[in-house]
C-alpha cells in the first residue's frame, strides 16, 4: 500500500512541477501577482510530495519489503539499517527520486530565501527549475518507476553491492547530487536573466551564494568518492579517470571557472554572456554526467541501446533542456555587452586566465570523455583513452593556473598595482622553490624535476594564500568572510597539489607473497606477515583478515589488517585494506588470495602525502562554506535593474 | 586599453588558446591512446606485435592456474569465438573470476601469449567495460539456461 | 556578426553531441553479416556421435529446411543455450543436426544424457575440418538452411529464445504461428 503511495505522490509532483513551471514563467510574462504566488506554493507542494515520495521508499527499504522490484534488487534482510536507508540511492531508480528530491530542495530553498529578488525574475527562476523537474519526473514516472512491484513478491533481496555497504560511499551521492542539481540554480538564474534580457552586477550576487553552496557539496562529494575508492576499492588508487570519475570532474571545473567568472560580474560588471555560458554549461555538464552515467552510454553505448525508451528520453530531455538554454543564449546573449575595460596586470585578466585554463583543461577531458563514443559512431575502431592522456591534458594548463592563482589573488581590480606587490611575490616563489628542492633531495634524494615543479607550486599557492588575509590584518583593515573564504580555499588547492605531486612522484608499491612469519621490505619499513585469522565476523560477511606487523629500524610503527571479505549474499571476495594513516605518510596492506603452500599474496604500498589531497580538498569546501556566508550576500540584494 | 585593441587582444588569446588546447590534444592522443583487441583480432594477426594494447573479454571457465605459492598466474581470455592465454604476475582485482568480463593490458609475448602487467576490474559487478561487449556482441544473456 | 557567430557556437557544438549520442543510440552491435548467407550449405558427412559406425551428413536433410548447431563440452555457451536448444526441439517445426566439434566422445555422450538430448542427429567432428568449411569462429553458432539447400540465417553464440522468434521463425518455409 505505501509503495503505491509512493508512486502517487510522485504523480502529484509532477503535476505540482507543471503547474510550478506554467505558473511561474506564465506569471512572470504577465506580471500577474496571483499567479506567481501560486507558484511558489507549488514549489513548496511539489517538495513535500517529492519528500513523501521519498520516504515511502525508504520505508520499503526499511520494512524490507521484498514485492518492491526496486527494494528486491538493492537490499537484502541481513542488511544492516544505516545500509538499508543509503541502499534507497543504490541503483538507477532510486538515484533519480534522490536527484529529484534535492531538486525539489533547492528550488524550496530558492522560494524561501530570495526575498530580496525582484518578484517577476525569482517567478522566472522558479519556473525554470520546475521545468527541469518535470523532466525528472517524468522520466522516473514513464522509465523508472523506483515503486514497480514484483510478482510474485521475492523471498529476499539481491542484496547492496558490498562496493557501496560502506558509510563514505552511502553519503557520495547524495553530496554529488545537491553539487550536480545546485547548479540548477545557477542555471536557472541563467535563463531567467536571458528571458528578461538583462543582467547586472545584483544579479551575480544573488547567483554567487547558491552556486558556491553547490559547488562546495560537489567539492566534498567527489572527494569522499576518491577516498573511498582509495581505501575501499583495495588497490591504492585515489583518482581512475573512468568516465564516472569525469562526469562529476567536469561539471566541478565549469562551476570552479563560474565562481571566478561571477565574481568579475559582480565587482566589475564585466564577462557578462561568458558568465551565463558558464553557468548553463556547469548545469549541462551534471545532467549529460548524471544521465550518460547512470544510462551507461559512456561505459557502454551498448548498455544504453538495450533500454532505448530510456535512452531516447534522456536524449530527448538533454535535447530539450540543454538546446533550449542554449538557443536562448543566441538569441538573447549579443545584449548583454561589457562596457568597462581592464589591464593586462589586473585582477580580471587574471581571472579571465584561471577561466580559459580551467575550461581548456575541461573541454580535452569531455574529448577524451566522449572520444570513444565518437570513434564507434562513425565506425572507426574501439579505442579506449587512459589515465595517461588525461593527465597529460590536465596538467599542463593546471601548471600555469597554479602560478597565475598565487599572483592573481594580490592583483587589483581595474588596474592592478603589481609593482609592489610583486617584489614580495617573487621572494615567495624563490623561497617555494628552493624549499621544494630541500624537500625532494633530503627526503627521497636526487633530482626530480616534475616533482620539485609540483610541490613548488603547491608551496607557494599556499604561501600566497596565507599572504592575502596576513596583509589585511597587517594594514588593520576589515576582513570580510569572502575574503577567508577566498584564502582557505586557495590554501587547500595548495595543499591538494603538494598532496598529489606527493605521492604520484614518491609512492612506492609492490606485490608480493608472503608465509606468515616471513616479511618485506619496501620504503625503509619492514612489512611482517605475523598470521592469518579466518572466520572474523562482521554484522552480514565473514571476513579472513591478516595481521601485518610494520617496524621501521626495528621499532614498531603499526600494525594493518587487511581483510578479504565474503559477504553472505554471494558475490566476489571483497578486499578491504589495512591502512596506517599519518601527515606524511599512509602505509597501506591489501590482502590478494591464497596461494597455496601456505602463502599469500599482499599488496603493499607507500603513499607519502596522500592526506593532503583530501584535506585540501575539504579546505576548499570549507572556504567555499564561509564564502558562501558572506554578510553582502545575505543583505538585501535590492538594486534596481539598470 | 582601447575596446578595439581589447577585442584584438582577445581574439588572439582566444586563437592562441584553442591552438595550444587542440595540439596538445593531438600530443597527448599521439602517445596515449589505449588501442583495445579481442582474441579474434589477435589471432587475425590486427594487434600490434611491438607495443602494449589491450585485450578484452570473459576469463574461459576452469583456465585459471597458478604456480603454488607464487604470485603469477595464467588463465585463458575468450571472446567465445577465439581464445588467448594470459600471464601475470601480481594482485588479482576483486572482481576477477572465472566466467567474469577482464580487461588486461600488457603486450604479446610473441608465442601466441600475452604477459599482462595490469588486469583491470571496475567499480561495478555488473560492469562490462564497453570493448568486451562490443566483441562478446551483447549475446551473453542467459537464454533461459544455466 | 561576429558576435552572433561567437554566440551560437556553443548550440552547434551541442547539435552535434547530440547527433553522436543519437547515432550512438541507433546502433545495433549484434548484426554481423556472414558470408554463407545466401550461398549454398557445404556438403559434409560424417561419424555419429553416438556410433562411429553411422555416417550422419547435410545429405539426411535434402529437400527439406534444417538447422545446424555447432557445440562442444568445453563450451560455456552451449550449456547456456541448451535449455533453448531444448525447446525448438519440442516446438518439433524444424530438424537440428547437431555438429560436436573439436570435443571428446564420452564427455558429449555424458552431456546428452545429462542435460537431454535437442538433437536429431549429431555429426562429430573431432578435428574441426568442417566447421571451417562453414566458416565457424566459435562455439555455439547456428545455421538456418532452407529447403533448398541454402543458408539462410547464421546465429553466433548461445541461441536465445527471443532470437529463435525473431530471426529464425519468420525464415522458416511455412512461417506458421
Amino acid at each position: 500500500m505505501i509503495p503505491e503511495l509512493g508512486h502517487f505522490a510522485l504523480v502529484l509532483a509532477l503535476l505540482l512541477a507543471l503547474a510550478q513551471a506554467l505558473l511561474g514563467l506564465g506569471g512572470a510574462a504577465r506580471s500577474h501577482a496571483g499567479w506567481m504566488q501560486a507558484g511558489r506554493m507549488a514549489v513548496a507542494g511539489q517538495f513535500l510530495f517529492v519528500l513523501l515520495a521519498f520516504l515511502a521508499l525508504a520505508q520499503a527499504f526499511v520494512a524490507s519489503d521484498f514485492s518492491v522490484a526496486y527494494v528486491a534488487g538493492n537490499s537484502n534482510s541481513q542488511l544492516p539499517l544505516f545500509y538499508r536507508i543509503s541502499a534507497v540511492w543504490g541503483g538507477h531508480e532510486g538515484s533519480l527520486l534522490l536527484w529529484a528530491l534535492c531538486l525539489a530542495g533547492w528550488s524550496l530553498a530558492v522560494a524561501i530565501f530570495s526575498g530580496s529578488l525582484e518578484e517577476t525574475f525569482r517567478s522566472r527562476v522558479l519556473g525554470v527549475l520546475g521545468l527541469v523537474s518535470i523532466g525528472f519526473l517524468l522520466f522516473m514516472l514513464t522509465t523508472s518507476n523506483p515503486f514497480e512491484r514484483l510478482m510474485p513478491a521475492a523471498a529476499d533481496g539481491r542484496d547492496l553491492n558490498p562496493l557501496l555497504q560502506d558509510v563514505a560511499l552511502a553519503l557520495h551521492p547524495p553530496l554529488l547530487y545537491l553539487g550536480y542539481v545546485g547548479f540548477a540554480v545557477a542555471f536557472a538564474f541563467a535563463c531567467a536573466a536571458l528571458l528578461a534580457g538583462r543582467l547586472d552586477a545584483a544579479w551575480a550576487k544573488w547567483t554567487r551564494p547558491w552556486t558556491l553552496a553547490a559547488w562546495l557539496c560537489l567539492t566534498l562529494g567527489i572527494t569522499l568518492g576518491s577516498w573511498w575508492a582509495y581505501y575501499e576499492l583495495g588497490w591504492g588508487g585515489w583518482w581512475f579517470w573512468d568516465p564516472v570519475e569525469n562526469a562529476s570532474l567536469m561539471p566541478w571545473l565549469a562551476g570552479t571557472a563560474l565562481i571566478h567568472s561571477l565574481a568579475v560580474t559582480e565587482k566589475r560588471g564585466l564577462f557578462l554572456s561568458w558568465t551565463l555560458l558558464l553557468a548553463v554549461t556547469a548545469f549541462s555538464l551534471s545532467l549529460l554526467g548524471t544521465f550518460l552515467v547512470r544510462s551507461g552510454v559512456l561505459v557502454s553505448v551498448h548498455a544504453f541501446a538495450t533500454d532505448p525508451a530510456r535512452g531516447l528520453f534522456i536524449l530527448g530531455f538533454l535535447t530539450t533542456v540543454i538546446g533550449g538554454a542554449l538557443t536562448l543564449y543566441a538569441w538573447r546573449a549579443p545584449r548583454m555587452k561589457s562596457a568597462a575595460g581592464f589591464e593586462l596586470t589586473s585582477r580580471e585578466s587574471f581571472l579571465l586566465f584561471n577561466n580559459a585554463l580551467l575550461v581548456v583543461a575541461l573541454a580535452l577531458i569531455l574529448l577524451g570523455t566522449l572520444y570513444p563514443l565518437f570513434l564507434d559512431a562513425l565506425e572507426l575502431g574501439k579505442i579506449s583513452v587512459g589515465p595517461p592522456y588525461f593527465e597529460v591534458v590536465f596538467l599542463v594548463p593546471m601548471l600555469p593556473l597554479l602560478l597565475l592563482v598565487g599572483i592573481g589573488m594580490h592583483a587589483g581590480w581595474k588596474r592592478g598595482q603589481l609593482a609592489t606587490a610583486g617584489r614580495r611575490l617573487l621572494w615567495l616563489a624563490a623561497v617555494a622553490l628552493a624549499a621544494a628542492i630541500v624537500l625532494v633531495a633530503a627526503i627521497w634524494g636526487g633530482i626530480r624535476p616534475l616533482a620539485t615543479l609540483g610541490l613548488a607550486l603547491g608551496l607557494w599557492v599556499m604561501a600566497s594564500a596565507l599572504l592575502v588575509p596576513l596583509d589585511r590584518l597587517r594594514a588593520r583593515a576589515r576582513l570580510p568572510a569572502a575574503l577567508v573564504g577566498m584564502s582557505l580555499a586557495h590554501f587547500g588547492l595548495g595543499l591538494t597539489t603538494f598532496g598529489i605531486t606527493g605521492v604520484e612522484s614518491f609512492r612506492i608499491e609492490r606485490d608480493i607473497a608472503l608465509a606468515p612469519g616471513e616479511s618485506a621490505e619496501l620504503a625503509g619499513y619492514e612489512f611482517r606477515l605475523v598470521g592469518l585469522r579466518s572466520g572474523v565476523r562482521g554484522p552480514n560477511y565473514v571476513a579472513t583478515e591478516a595481521e601485518v606487523a610494520v617496524s621501521s629500524a626495528g621499532r614498531p610503527v603499526a600494525t594493518l589488517r587487511p581483510q578479504k571479505r565474503v559477504y553472505h549474499s554471494g558475490g566476489n571476495p571483497m578486499t578491504e585494506a589495512g591502512i596506517d594513516a599519518g601527515v606524511a605518510r599512509d602505509l597501506f596492506a591489501a590482502l590478494g588470495e591464497d596461494l597455496g603452500g601456505n602463502r599469500w599474496s599482499l599488496r603493499l604500498q607507500y603513499k607519502p602525502l596522500i592526506r593532503g589531497i583530501w584535506l585540501g580538498a575539504l579546505l576548499m569546501a570549507l572556504g567555499g562554506a564561509i564564502a558562501a556566508f558572506d554578510r553582502r550576500y545575505r543583505r538585501a540584494a535590492t538594486v534596481a535593474p539598470r | 586599453m582601447t575596446p578595439r585593441r581589447k577585442r584584438m587582444f582577445a581574439v588572439a588569446a582566444i586563437l592562441a588558446g584553442v591552438g595550444a588546447a587542440a595540439l596538445l590534444a593531438r600530443l597527448a592522443f599521439e602517445e596515449n591512446l589505449l588501442f583495445f583487441f579481442s582474441p579474434t583480432q589477435i589471432l587475425a594477426g590486427e594487434a600490434p606485435a611491438d607495443r602494449k594494447f589491450r585485450v578484452g573479454g570473459l576469463v574461459s571457465p576452469g583456465s585459471l592456474q597458478r604456480a603454488p605459492g607464487s604470485l603469477e598466474v595464467r588463465f585463458v581470455v575468450t571472446d567465445n569465438q577465439h581464445s588467448i592465454p594470459v600471464r601475470y604476475a601480481g594482485l588479482l582485482p576483486d572482481l576477477f573470476s572465472e566466467g567474469k568480463g577482464v580487461v588486461a593490458h600488457g603486450r604479446l609475448d610473441g608465442q601466441g601469449g600475452f604477459i599482462a602487467e595490469e588486469v583491470l576490474a571496475k567499480h561495478d559487478e555488473n560492469y562490462m567495460p564497453p570493448e568486451v561487449a562490443e566483441s562478446l556482441k551483447a549475446r551473453d544473456q542467459p537464454g533461459g539456461a544455466g | 556578426m561576429k558576435r552572433i557567430l561567437l554566440v551560437s557556437a556553443p548550440i552547434v557544438l551541442f547539435a552535434v553531441l547530440v547527433a553522436f549520442f543519437y547515432a550512438g543510440l541507433q546502433r545495433d552491435p549484434t548484426v554481423i553479416p556472414s558470408p554463407l548467407v545466401g550461398k549454398p550449405a557445404p556438403a559434409f558427412e560424417l561419424e555419429s556421435l553416438g556410433n562411429p559406425d553411422w555416417r550422419v551428413g547435410s545429405a539426411d536433410f535434402t529437400g527439406r529446411a534444417w538447422l545446424l548447431n555447432v557445440w562442444a563440452t568445453w563450451c560455456s555457451g552451449c550449456y547456456q543455450e541448451h535449455e533453448v536448444l531444448l525447446a525448438i526441439a519440442r516446438e518439433n517445426r524444424v530438424p537440428l543436426l547437431g555438429l560436436n566439434w573439436r570435443d571428446e566422445r564420452p564427455k558429449a555422450l555424458q552431456w546428452l544424457a545429462e542435460l537431454g538430448n535437442p538433437y536429431a542427429a549429431v555429426a562429430f567432428d573431432g578435428e574441426g575440418r568442417v566447421a571451417i568449411d562453414w566458416g565457424v569462429y566459435g562455439a555455439p553458432e547456428t545455421f538456418l538452411i532452407g529447403a533448398d539447400g541454402t543458408v539462410l540465417h547464421k546465429h553466433i553464440g548461445p541461441l536465445t529464445l527471443a532470437a529463435w522468434r525473431q530471426d529464425f521463425v519468420p525464415r522458416l518455409p511455412e512461417a506458421a504461428p
